[in-house]
């Protein structure tokens, strides 16, 4: 690499001021960024909330009583493959490869609809228990972080598949591909949340 | 090895040096496999000094949460992506902030209530 091919790189070659506005892939990725960001914030606040009042039971199940480990470890295992067959999803619209979008993606959707319906039929066991959100302030943190994720990765299944139906519809244009993209990092980093969903929430509820 | 280098640096998520490859994915997948399957066996063992396991907990998941950033959304130390480290050092430290000080907050006004039974004798004797 020669001396001003490093400086490129480095970024000392052109002066800010002379270099011209960032291209729309980079702003939109840029932007999209800082909204995750933000969204994690949320989640910190409810997770603060959890930790707070995971001990008021009152007099309630707690959470040692709720939680089934086998079945949190398939809902993790679901979302960490949907999250990989994400990535190879996003490297094939990238490449433009129509059939491989479609193969990957579908495969994230169908482990994502797992990962809720596990989801939901856990809710819905609790709920037949008597353990729903109004049952004590442990179960209200609970409902309203779990619940909250879960919106998070249904709203995400829906943003797929339109993206499916703009790739069909409208083929990989910049516009579809940089939607694509943005889709991508979202679905990461509710992988990211899920995290400490399952440290703190489940595996938190045996020590 | 991809020639185009952006200007104004890249967006969070593209990986220039590793761009159109399988690789990184897997090896996120292989380390995330491993630390998840650590945490579930940590958490059920008796092997393990019992008051130590919570901070193993944390350590594990942050790790994990560390190689979901690298090999997933491709955040890295390169030059090209000093904002998205800023930004997501602030992210960090606002999460940080939020969490820790709720807790600790939390835990100091509970150590401060009278306790419950005090509180009704108190009550009756007005």
């Amino acid at each position: 690499m020669s001396a001003a091919e490093q400086a490129l790189v480095d970024g000392d070659a052109v002066p800010l001021s002379l270099r011209g506005p960032a291209p729309t892939r980079v702003v939109a990725g840029y932007g999209f960024w800082l909204f995750l960001l933000s969204d994690i914030i949320i989640f910190a606040a409810l997770f603060a909330a959890y930790a707070v009042l995971s001990g008021e039971t009152a007099g309630g199940p707690t959470a040692a009583d709720l939680f089934d480990k086998k079945h949190v470890l398939i809902e993790t295992a679901c979302l960490l493959a949907s999250s990989v067959t994400c990535g190879f999803g996003s490297l094939a619209v990238q490449s433009g490869d129509r059939s491989s979008t479609y193969f990957w993606m579908a495969i994230t959707f169908i482990l994502g609809v797992t990962f809720l319906s596990l989801e939901v039929s856990e809710f819905s066991h609790m709920l037949s228990i008597g353990a729903g959100p109004s049952r004590s302030a442990f179960l209200s943190a609970f409902f309203t972080l779990v619940g909250t994720h879960g919106l998070h990765v249904t709203l995400g299944l829906c943003w797929l598949v339109v993206m499916l139906l703009q790739v069909a519809t409208l083929g990989f244009q910049p516009m579809v591909s940089r939607r694509f993209f943005c889709f991508g990092l979202f679905w990461h980093a509710l992988d990211i949340v899920w995290i400490g969903v399952f440290t703190i929430v489940y595996l938190g509820a045996h020590l | 090895m991809s020639t185009e280098i952006e200007a104004q640096g890249v967006a969070p998520g593209v990986n220039v040096h590793t761009h159109g490859t399988r690789r990184s994915y897997l090896i996120g997948l292989g380390y995330a496999v491993i630390l998840t399957l650590a945490s579930f066996w940590a958490s059920s063992t008796d092997l393990i000094y019992s008051p130590g396991v919570p901070i193993l907990l944390g350590v594990l998941a942050i790790a994990q949460m560390g190689v979901h950033l690298v090999f997933f959304l491709h955040i890295s130390s390169a030059p090209d992506q000093t904002n998205n480290i800023l930004a997501l050092a602030f992210g960090i430290f606002v999460v940080g902030l939020l969490v820790f000080g709720s807790m600790i907050i939390m835990a100091n006004l509970n150590h401060n209530m009278m306790p419950m039974d005090r509180l009704m004798q108190l009550q009756m004797q007005r």
